[in-house]
């Protein structure tokens, strides 16, 4: 590892070390418990959508999500690893052959369905 | 008036901070900073120290820079740079300074070259606007437009931008942040971009312009000789440049 990476790598650590970062990927729906400051008290908003891109940079990684308010779409980009992230929680595996789904923001409704990912390989023994 | 220090610049990244925020840094390498001469008032004129970084074998150099090391009696380095000081912070030749001579808080201003962008145009060189797209401008899009008047003064004022060669130049900024040290590695994190490309060498010295904080080391922080950190470094082993690479300054 370079000393960049090794930097990166070591506040990666410092950041996850409380909370666990789940495994998902675009076409998921995910629930970002953010850490909202209001005044001097801080409360928790959650905000949910759909993973719609990831990028993977170390420290820099970020992601998309991208839902539906009040009729108007909405997207937010997320640093995965910043603090002000309480948790993500995914709510729903999407099946999906993009890695980056822009392909939505001109979709709403019926056309921007995702089918949800079936896991084959855990029924497959049984049969 | 503290010497500054020679580092390398690293490249960029960012800190988290606590508060959610984020703090984008550049990442400098400053290692074996040695002093090895001095300037005096009585033989120069003026006071400064010349520091080297990035020792280097006796085979690389040439003879004049061998004499020279060899009479101050210090290891040979590769990049020397001076730094003027007031009196009471000379140091003696051959202490070698550590990275914590900068403390996280206060203002540093850095020097570097910047990337050289060969010969550029106007609009590149000099954010002139240009032509416009169409309206019957032919070729010259990308031109620039008068340099100046008719008959009087019948030339062109000296100065007048216009294309030419564009970076790899000296340039400081001052008032950088520093964020945090590491002596173990050597590594100042400033805030902010700094000139050059990465790899570059730049020169690191208190802000000019700002206050100094209290608790400076002075006149400056050095690197105590067998220090059991220097030959381990077990954090970061591979930075050494194991693909043969020469990644030490």
């Amino acid at each position: 590892m370079n000393i960049l990476e090794t930097i990166e790598r070591r506040q990666i650590d410092r950041l996850t070390a409380d909370k666990a970062i789940p495994d998902f990927s675009p076409g998921d729906t995910v629930r970002v418990a953010l850490r909202v400051v209001e005044g001097a008290r801080e409360r928790i908003q959650n905000y949910e959508g759909v993973c719609i891109a990831r990028k993977n940079r170390g420290i820099n990684s970020s992601f998309t999500v991208r839902k539906l308010s009040y009729g108007e779409g909405v997207e937010q980009v997320f640093p995965l690893y910043s603090p002000r992230i309480a948790g993500i929680e995914v709510v729903r595996r999407g099946a999906v052959r993009r890695a980056k789904l822009y392909y939505l923001r001109g979709r709403t409704g019926k056309a921007a369905r995702i089918p949800e990912k079936r896991d084959d390989r855990a029924r497959k023994p049984r049969a | 008036m503290r010497t500054g220090m020679i580092a390398r610049k690293v490249g960029m990244s960012r800190i988290f901070t606590d508060d959610g925020g984020h703090i984008p840094v550049t990442v400098l390498r400053a290692r074996d900073n040695r002093v090895v001469g001095q300037r005096t008032t009585e033989r120069d004129g003026y006071v400064a120290l010349q520091i080297g970084a990035r020792p280097a074998k006796v085979k690389h150099l040439n003879r004049a820079d061998r004499g020279r090391f060899a009479k101050a009696g210090v290891e040979p380095v590769r990049k020397v740079a001076e730094f003027r000081v007031s009196d009471d912070a000379v140091l003696p030749v051959g202490v070698r300074i550590s990275v914590e001579h900068f403390v996280a808080g206060q203002k540093v201003d850095v020097t570097g070259t910047s990337k050289g962008r060969g010969f550029a145009g106007s609009m590149k060189r000099h954010n002139f606007s240009g032509m416009r797209a169409s309206h019957g401008v032919s070729v010259s899009h990308r031109a620039h437009g008068s340099t100046g008047n008719s008959q009087d003064p019948g030339r062109v004022w000296k100065g007048k931008k216009m294309a030419g060669h564009m970076g790899d130049r000296r340039v400081t900024v001052q008032n950088l942040e520093v964020v945090a040290t590491d002596a173990e590695n050597g590594l100042i994190l400033v805030r902010g971009g700094i000139p050059g490309a990465k790899e570059g060498w730049v020169l690191v010295s208190d802000a000019v312009k700002a206050d100094v904080p209290d608790g400076l080391p002075f006149p400056a922080a050095l690197v105590e000789e067998n220090r059991p950190s220097e030959s381990s470094a077990v954090e970061a082993p591979s930075e050494r440049g194991e693909d043969g690479r020469d990644a030490t300054p």
